[in-house]
């Protein structure tokens, strides 16, 4: 009996009418859903790639990583790996590759530049190419003192093909430039561009004496690739005692979509917010609808269409209004998909295809059909109470629908599809359950907000102010006041972007920090202890201020707390194989400094400083994370392995440290005293202003101090700035959206109430009213709406963006950029009262009476 | 086959009770054609929408062909609005998204049918068999109310109530109007009950109700 006939065709008859009018509920759900076909697709094209060019990245099927030279055990291992034991080496299927940053010069343009070296032997890669230009250079590379080198590194030294490249003692001709680097992404080959030589001629340079640091990688192509991983598996308890890391293209494959996976989850929400803002464009659209809908419901009730009936045809509208958002959305976001691998360019580890991703697709068009439906039960639940009687007599308008029980189930469906929503979307419960939380949190405040104006302004809206003013403040408490839904749209929409923008500003000024006029940009690494006085009379020689030089020691941690690291590492307690999670801290390599003072990047948090050297072991200070890690307190002993002699200590202070800048930073201080004897490096930091005189300076302390390499600190900082700033391309990109989205929702929210407001203004108009009064009243009441919604959004971004930087970011300083923030609120204030305004033209110009009968 | 007895209906009104229905009960034949008539505010409106189970009433009760209005839920009054009542308003209440002809295909879709056909030829009926793909807002307000007529007649209900049928049209038009009503009455057998104030439509039904402050007064037929 429930007549699905009827139900259909009334619902298509219905909205092929009003199709103008439903454009909004359309385009509201077409943005969100473009926004997250196109992440989504993207996502899944970068997936497809790294799984076609994981073992391109890796060249091989096994990896051997140390930052030790491998042991003659390791080398006999990654032979018999490669079937080559027992052979003449190199074999066909092991290669050695020792990475290494060393300064390179060029005798014939005086170019100097620090560079990251790849000595190589063997056939790398054994997967993928070396495109090289010309194709000849790579294969030849061996046959002479060869070097292949990142163009990027001829354009900065002034050279090409031909010329001699030095690097330390040794000299190289450069043979060719390589066109593909896979696996190289921004920030490495940026501060040191590639260059490739032939790892005989290693030892030439003299480069790798003590303190340098070097990785030795081997590369190992199996026989069955297939069993890579489970070689890897066998291996690596043994690999681990030796310092050695061993990797498979399965594991590399899952580390880099990892990593990526954060961007496009992130990237994701982003999407999503613009699609659940779209939602609350759908509910007020349907608000609207409904309202002018009244008539026509009453009569079906007359005409014997239960309540059910009614509902259903105005559901399966909605629905379908969705379904075509959706689908609109999704061809849009197909093409806007085209795009964003040209936004992410130079920050992206492989080559991106664009092709549409069918399971992306049908994802967005379901999650919008699911939005703009649950967006709509809610207030579609009101056509149900629309009374039959009303066809008779309008006055029943007015009577108040008794409170609805089902108005509470709508609302826990709706809640717990933006949960689900987030899940689907970012594929973590936790995150899902924190997102829709912390909506939940802000669109309570901005209720609250809105219902704590109207309650204070029927309090004390001032008797004494002008008539206009008083009249349109007064619009906000009136009886069917648009004050919520106009706050709770727009002020959402804004909380969004001044959250998203907050985060950036801060994320960027953290990094511009460094920058500051006097600080040093340029780092000397690797002086050797009987250099140091050369180097500070050569800087003196040059009128150059020397900060430092500061004492660099490497070190590993013998036992902590009295336990021997390899028996908490093997601590049978755990399954066999697995590691503990601090196993890193307890197994790197530690560079640690001593020095009698605290630095301007750190700030102690615990214990106190020393004052002399006192006891039988060494006093340190630990960063506060790390002693987190180590699991180690005040008082607590740790014994360093100091290049062979066991030093013990005892933490006496902890510290946090800003990382963020760009000065040498210490995980480990030790008081003076106890290391002046140990084996060290120095690290001298001095600034150079002009970058032509930097060049020069840097060539000059090249040929002096071949050993010595350079670190340019404003081009490390100009490359993170070119990152972040793709990185914010890309989330202001996918912030557009939601700006769009957010526009729709202020036009619909404005529209819930455009019916009463011309109502009212024509009959102000009748009353005597002029143009220029009814225009102010309407002035004054968007000016209250715009402003509320505004500053309570930016005041709940300021906190949100707060939230994010302390506990996310892990960034205790927090700049709240108040023009920024101003400017923010300035705008959306200005686009309410356009909106607003617009909303109420015609009813100025024209005869009130002609108004009235139009609408 | 159309009953009411002792129906009253109160209102809140600001915190008052208001009394709009006092006590009416009569009984309407097959086939009869009944107009109730009285000033505004006399309750005619209210009457119409206690008869045909749009609103319940404070006291009393309603039967329709023997059925007691009040033994049905929401959804079976409308199930009997569908099967047996036909509807005529004062403002026509066409609705505006649907062309004619589907307006009058409505109560019979409702009723799990199609019923294109049956439209086309009620529309023939009361003269409008080439305006079937118009929207209301093409039709004047004559043409309006001859288009609520097909629909009210397109489930051929037993029992057609009218609220003011001419209260928005010319004394010409509204003629035309009382003309087509009289004749299905008279075709079909549908009894007519009607509110009005017009006076040429109340001297054309064969029996007149008069209400005063909610009171039955005058009864032609009693």
């Amino acid at each position: 009996m429930t007549a699905p006939g009827f139900v259909l065709r009334t619902a298509w008859r219905e909205s092929r009418a009003e199709g103008r009018r439903l454009g909004l509920l359309v385009g509201a759900v077409a943005m969100g859903v473009a926004a997250l076909v196109a992440i989504n697709s993207f996502t899944t094209n970068l997936r497809d790639s790294v799984r076609q060019q994981a073992r391109a990245l890796l060249g091989a099927d096994l990896s051997l990583t140390s930052r030790r030279p491998l042991s003659p055990r390791v080398e006999a291992l990654v032979d018999s790996l490669g079937g080559c034991a027992g052979s003449e080496t190199p074999c066909g299927a092991t290669a050695f590759v020792t990475d290494f940053a060393a300064m390179a010069y060029v005798p014939r343009t005086t170019g100097t530049r620090l560079v990251n070296v790849s000595a190589v032997a063997g056939p790398y890669p054994f997967y993928g190419e070396m495109l090289t230009l010309p194709r000849a250079a790579w294969p030849e590379l061996q046959r002479d003192r060869r070097a292949v080198v990142d163009p990027a590194l001829l354009t900065a030294l002034g050279a090409r093909v031909g010329d001699t490249l030095a690097l330390g003692e040794a000299r190289f001709v450069v043979t060719g430039t390589l066109e593909n680097l896979a696996g190289e992404v921004g920030l490495r080959s940026a501060i040191g561009p590639r260059v490739f030589i032939p790892a005989r001629y290693l030892d030439e340079t003299g480069l790798l004496g003590f303190g340098a640091r070097a990785e030795r990688q081997a590369f190992v192509r199996l026989d069955d690739p297939g069993s890579a991983d489970a070689v890897a598996k066998r291996y690596r308890p043994e690999l681990r005692t030796e310092r050695v890391r061993i990797r498979t293209v399965a594991e590399d494959e899952e580390d880099l979509n990892e990593a990526l996976a954060r961007l496009a989850r992130f990237l994701g929400l982003v999407a999503l917010v613009a699609l659940l803002l779209g939602g609350i464009g759908v509910g007020s659209a349907v608000v609207v609808f409904i309202r002018r809908k009244l008539d026509t419901i009453a009569v079906l009730r007359c005409l014997g269409a239960t309540a059910g009936q009614v509902f259903a045809v105005y559901l399966v509208q909605a629905a379908g209004l969705g379904l075509a958002g959706s689908l609109l959305g999704a061809a849009i976001g197909v093409g806007v998909q085209q795009a964003l691998p040209a936004l992410l360019e130079g920050m992206l580890p492989v080559d991106v295809a664009a092709a549409p991703a069918p399971r992306a697709i049908a994802l967005g068009v379901g999650m919008g059909l699911w939005v703009a439906t649950m967006f709509a039960l809610l207030p579609l639940l009101a056509v149900r109470l629309v009374p039959p009687l009303a066809a008779l007599r309008r006055a029943c308008e007015r009577t108040a629908a008794p409170r609805d029980a089902w108005r509470w189930p709508a609302a826990g469906l709706l809640a717990a599809s933006v949960v689900l929503l987030t899940i689907v979307e970012v594929g973590s419960a936790r995150t899902g359950a924190v997102f829709a939380a912390a909506i939940g949190g802000a669109l309570a405040v901005l209720w609250l907000a809105a219902w704590l104006l109207v309650r204070a302004l029927r309090r004390w809206l001032p008797a004494g102010w002008p008539y206009v003013w008083r009249q349109g403040l007064a619009n906000l408490f009136r009886p069917a006041n648009q004050t919520a839904a106009v706050v709770l749209a727009l002020g959402f929409g804004a909380f969004l972007l001044g959250t998203l923008f907050l985060v950036q500003h801060n994320l960027l000024r953290g990094l511009a920090a460094t920058g500051g006029p006097q600080r040093p940009n340029l780092l000397l690494l690797d002086v050797q202890t009987d250099q140091a006085p050369a180097i500070a009379g050569w800087l003196r020689e040059r009128g150059l201020r020397e900060r430092g030089p500061v004492p660099i020691v490497p070190m590993r941690i013998a036992s902590v707390k009295g336990r021997r690291v390899s028996d908490i590492l093997a601590d049978t307690a755990r399954a066999p194989g697995s590691e503990p999670a601090n196993a890193w801290a307890l197994r790197r390599e530690y560079r640690s400094t001593y020095r009698d003072t605290l630095v301007a990047s750190e700030e102690l948090v615990a214990g106190s400083w020393w004052r002399a050297a006192d006891g039988p072991s060494a006093a340190i200070s630990v960063e506060q994370d790390l002693a987190r890690e180590l699991r180690v307190g005040l008082g607590d002993e740790i014994v360093w392995d100091v290049q062979g002699v066991e030093l013990p200590t005892r933490v006496a202070s902890l510290r946090a440290v800003e990382w963020a800048r760009f000065e040498p930073n210490f995980f480990v201080v030790f008081a003076p005293g106890a290391l002046e004897q140990a084996p060290q490096t120095l690290v001298t930091l001095t600034r150079v202003e002009d970058p032509g005189a930097r060049g020069r300076f840097q060539r000059e302390l090249a040929e002096r101090f071949p050993n010595v390499t350079t670190l340019d600190l404003s081009l490390v900082q100009r490359e993170i700035e070119r990152i972040v700033d793709r990185v914010s391309l890309a989330i202001r990109f996918m912030a557009l959206f939601s700006l769009a989205t957010g526009a729709l929702v202020l036009v619909g929210a404005i529209a819930t109430t455009r019916l009463q407001r011309i109502r009212e203004a024509v009959l102000l108009r009748t009353l005597g009213a002029t143009r220029r009064q009814v225009f102010r009243i309407a002035l004054a009441e968007y000016l209250a709406l715009g402003l509320l919604a505004s500053l309570v959004a930016v005041g709940l971004a300021t906190g949100a963006g707060w939230g994010l930087a302390r506990f996310f970011f892990d960034d205790a300083r927090y700049w709240v950029p108040v023009p920024a923030l101003a400017a923010i609120v300035a705008g959306v204030v200005g686009l309410t009262v356009l909106v607003g305004l617009w909303s109420t033209r015609g009813v100025l110009d024209r005869a009130p009476l002609a108004v009235l009968r139009e609408e | 086959m159309l009953k009411c007895e002792s129906l009253s209906r109160t209102y809140l009104s600001g915190g008052r009770e208001l009394s709009v229905l006092k006590d009416i009960s009569f009984e309407v034949e097959p086939g009869g054609f009944v107009a109730i008539v009285g000033p505004s505010g006399s309750g005619k409106t209210t009457l119409l929408g206690l008869l045909a189970g749009l609103d319940r009433p404070s006291s009393g009760r309603v039967w329709l062909d023997g059925q007691d209005l009040a033994d049905l839920d929401e959804d079976g009054r409308a199930r009997l609005r569908r099967d047996r009542i036909g509807f005529v308003f004062q403002s026509f209440q066409l609705i505006p998204t649907l062309t004619a002809r589907e307006n009058v295909q409505v109560p019979l879709e409702l009723a799990g049918g199609d019923g294109a056909g049956a439209a086309t030829e009620l529309l023939e009926r009361v003269g409008l068999g080439d305006r079937g793909h118009h929207y209301p807002a093409q039709l004047s307000g004559g043409e309006q109310q001859r288009v609520a007529l097909a629909r009210a007649f397109s489930n051929r209900p037993r029992l057609l109530l009218a609220d003011e049928p001419t209260g928005n049209l010319d004394a010409e038009t509204g003629g035309v109007i009382i003309d087509l009503m009289a004749e299905l009455n008279r075709q079909l057998g549908t009894t007519l009950v009607l509110v009005t104030h017009d006076p040429d439509l109340a001297a054309r039904a064969r029996r007149t109700i008069r209400l005063a402050g909610g009171r039955v007064v005058a009864d032609s037929g009693a």
